[in-house]
């Protein structure tokens, strides 16, 4: 088990100023941790790595790595990272956001990288809101909670965010806790090794600015409320009917093959070049 | 110095019949471009079309029609980071959608080339006449002070020449250029040579050239423009849109601030003199100077060839750079003009330019036309015998 | 993976500790709490059983459990920190 955290430091970009920004107890770190482990164990170069991070305090753990790391804009990291994958499919690109980057602002890239099956990893850093900002709602913000800007709580439904993925045509879907973060290690691992788009959910607390407001008095609460409530899929199968849909299933919800767009447009490279010659 | 467009090599040039739209493209790849991301949007459509034709025979060609003009200028950014020349082309509202990355695009110094055919406005406006109404926002529509690049081109061939100047300015000085055409020039389709490759000056990016340990992404320099490594080269370094310091980190220490502003306007300040390109007929002796360009420029040329026919001292100078606003070329020729008209398919938006720099010494006449009609050379050559 | 006791030693840096508490409330031995500045600090060292659970959560990366020499499979976890090993 040793040694896990001076792995992590390896990483890490040394004249960064540490601690991070992020609050105490911020899942985001964890989900920073899981995804360097992941990378290490691939054994993939830090220069073949391209971390693309969208707007909030989930896109700021990018700057603390030592990879090559793109700050993009609000929403639209999908795009950056599909020019890049498009222009080097050689780098392995990995691309972070919050659910307001991801789904609001962003949810029109999301769902079409993902139709696409550009050869990316998609990480959605959900906290069910928009940090950065200081609490106001986000698409994933669960009926009837509170948020700055849902004082008497939230009117809307919320997006889930697997089965917008699964609609959308994406090959490989997989959801995590912060908690669970063997299985947010092994999930991770499994959507660097493939090709083409891959998504990956991390449930992430955000204490700061959705638990306080929420009931749960510290942010440890919220991960003892991950505990009780998230539950592998096979477990979850193992559950009577009625008592399924309070809980949140997490693993891996689709996993198929396909040809990524970047491989396809190797392949009609050289279809055009043989009709040429 | 400006890069000069070679006299061609006769037995190699090829000559076709194009849209300036097709010219668009061909400069294009002339110059290097290996990546065009894009929305359809008319009058700019037939530059997607064709490179979506032309891009995928390359070696490395690539084309991808985005899900939106953000997306598109997005993954135009995310290729010229990975180490591509790489261009977008759109109208009207794709280019108001495109604001937030010119922006980016600006501030994190990425080289890129944005061509925007400019239809009647606003909003979706008259979207098969031509206008010349986005050139005030091609200067400041994205929000913050910054520095920018903004060209423009008024026959078919400039818009291959352009085209090139535009790929050479934007890796030269890590900016993006902003091409404005109109959408009488983007569908006029003329004979033009077709230029051997290699008989046009072509700028490539500077990368850097000590070991990666030692480089410092956005050190300051004489030249003000950092090298600029692709992604993936072993330069491992952090790109944002924030304000950042020299290693790229976020700060917002005021020194820090400073420097990083005034090196972004300094860069492109100090070689006006490579950026500002005009053309000048019979301005010599001129009294009556028009300024003009895009299309209108064409129908200038021949009021004031019509007006020396009838002795009136009148002479052009067409812009083909409309940002940095070439002042020095202007200057020269104002000392001795009485008057100074300007013809332009909006309500004055480049007169206002002139008004500025003209500063009083010449009366500036203005000549508007915003019905989705060009402006024709009679309608100039009446002003240019009423001044 | 061991779960002998007494073969780790269990370091926290203050100076990145941010105090929220999760390596405290999770560790299965109680071998950690929040002192009086607030940082997590060592009470029970000896108590760990190296399950690893407050190196994997800790936000902040503040938080390093150090097998001990003794450990015999000491040289393989050594390796594997070190070397990335391609599971494939
Ligand atoms: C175009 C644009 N609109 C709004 C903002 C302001 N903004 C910054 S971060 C953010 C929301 C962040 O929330 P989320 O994506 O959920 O990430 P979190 O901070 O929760 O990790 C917003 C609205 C912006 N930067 N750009
Ligand atoms: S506001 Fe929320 S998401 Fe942002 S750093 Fe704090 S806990 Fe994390
Ligand atoms: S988890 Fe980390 S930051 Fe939190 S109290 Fe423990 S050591 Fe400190
Ligand atoms: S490794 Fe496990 S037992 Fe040891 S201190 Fe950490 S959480 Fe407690």
């Amino acid at each position: 088990m040793a040694e896990v955290t001076q792995l992590i430091h390896h990483y890490l970009r040394h004249n960064k100023k540490f601690p991070h920004v992020l609050c105490p107890g911020c899942g985001h770190g964890i989900v920073l941790g899981s995804l360097v482990r992941s990378i290490h164990q691939l054994g993939l170069t830090k220069d073949e790595v391209v971390l693309v991070a969208g707007i909030g305090c989930s896109g700021r753990i990018a700057v603390y790595t030592d990879f090559n790391t793109v700050h993009t804009t609000h929403g639209r990291a999908l795009t950056f990272a599909t020019g890049i994958k498009m222009a080097n499919p050689g780098l392995k690109v990995i691309v972070i956001m919050g659910d307001g980057d991801a789904l609001s602002i962003g949810g029109n890239h999301f769902i079409h990288a993902a139709r696409r099956n550009i050869g990316v990893t998609a990480l959605i850093l959900n906290n069910n809101i928009y940090g950065m900002t200081g609490g106001q709602s986000s698409s994933t913000t669960p009926q009837d909670s509170v948020s700055m800007t849902t004082p008497f709580g939230q009117m809307e439904k919320s997006f889930d965010i697997v089965e917008l993925a699964k609609a959308a045509g994406a090959h490989y879907v997989a959801r995590s806790t912060v908690l669970h973060v063997k299985l947010l290690d092994r999930i991770i691992v499994t959507a660097l090794e493939r090709p083409g788009f891959n998504l990956v959910e991390a449930l992430t607390p955000c204490h700061t600015q959705f638990g306080r407001k929420n009931k749960f008095k510290t942010v440890v609460d919220m991960y003892k409320w991950y505990k009780k409530n998230a539950l592998p899929l096979d477990a979850l199968a193992k559950l009577p009917e009625a008592q399924r849909n309070a809980r949140v299933p997490i693993g891996i919800f689709v996993q198929e093959e396909a040809h990524s767009l970047e491989d396809r447009y190797v392949m009609l490279r050289s279809r055009l070049q043989e009709g040429a010659s | 110095m400006p890069s000069k467009v070679k006299k061609p090599n006769r037995r190699n040039e090829r000559a076709i019949f194009a849209l300036g739209n097709e010219a668009v493209v061909e400069g294009a790849l002339l110059a290097g471009c290996s990546f065009f991301g894009g929305y359809p949007i008319t009058p700019s459509t037939e530059i997607a079309e064709i490179m979506a034709d032309r891009l995928p025979r390359l070696d490395d060609g690539v084309f991808i029609q985005m899900e939106d003009e953000i997306a598109s200028l997005g993954a135009v950014i995310g290729a010229s980071l990975a180490g591509r020349k790489a261009m977008t082309a759109t109208s009207g509202p794709g280019f108001s959608l495109m604001q937030e990355h010119i922006g980016y695009a600006c501030m994190a110094e990425v080289p890129l080339v944005i061509v925007n055919v400019m239809r009647g406005g606003p909003s979706t406006g008259l979207p098969t006449s031509p206008a010349q109404g986005d050139v005030q926002q091609a200067r400041w529509g994205t929000h913050g002070d910054h520095p920018i690049i903004v060209l423009s081109a008024s026959d078919v061939h400039e818009c291959l020449e352009m085209t090139v100047r535009a790929f050479n300015l934007a890796e030269k000085y890590r900016s993006p250029v902003i091409l404005l055409l109109d959408e009488i020039t983007a569908h006029t389709r003329e004979k033009i040579t077709l230029p051997e490759p290699g008989s046009f000056e072509i700028f490539t990016r500077i990368k850097p050239s000590m070991p990666p340990e030692w480089f410092v992404p956005y050190e300051e320099s004489m030249r003000g423009v950092p090298p600029m490594p692709p992604l993936g080269a072993g330069y491992r370094f952090h790109v944002t849109g924030l304000t950042h310091d020299v290693h790229g980190y976020p700060t917002s220490r005021p020194e820090e601030v400073q420097n990083l502003m005034q090196r972004l306007f300094r860069k492109i300040d100090q070689f006006f003199y490579d950026i500002q390109f005009v053309e000048e007929t019979a301005c010599d002796d001129a009294e009556i100077l028009v300024i003009a360009y895009g299309c209108v420029a064409r129908s200038a040329h021949l009021a004031v060839v019509q007006a020396r026919e009838k002795g009136l001292k009148a002479g052009l100078i067409k812009l083909k750079t409309l940002f940095p606003f070439p002042r020095p070329a202007m200057e020269k020729l104002m000392q001795h003009c009485r008057v100074l008209v300007v013809p332009e398919m909006n309500m004055g938006q480049i007169s206002r330019e002139v008004k500025r720099v003209n500063n009083g010494r010449a009366q500036v006449r203005t000549l508007n036309r915003v019905d989705g009609q060009i402006i024709t050379p009679g309608q100039i050559l009446k002003l240019l015998q009423k001044v | 993976m061991t779960k002998k006791k007494e073969l780790t030693e269990v370091f926290i840096y203050p100076d990145w500790c941010k105090g929220c508490g999760i390596c405290v409330a999770f560790c299965p031995s109680q071998v950690l709490e929040l002192g009086p500045d607030g940082k997590a600090r060592v009470i029970k060292g000896k108590e760990c059983v190296n399950c690893g659970f407050c190196e994997y959560h800790c936000p902040d990366f503040a938080i390093v459990v150090k097998t001990k020499p003794l450990l015999k499979n000491y040289a393989n976890h050594a390796q594997q920190g070190q070397k990335a090993q391609p599971q494939k």
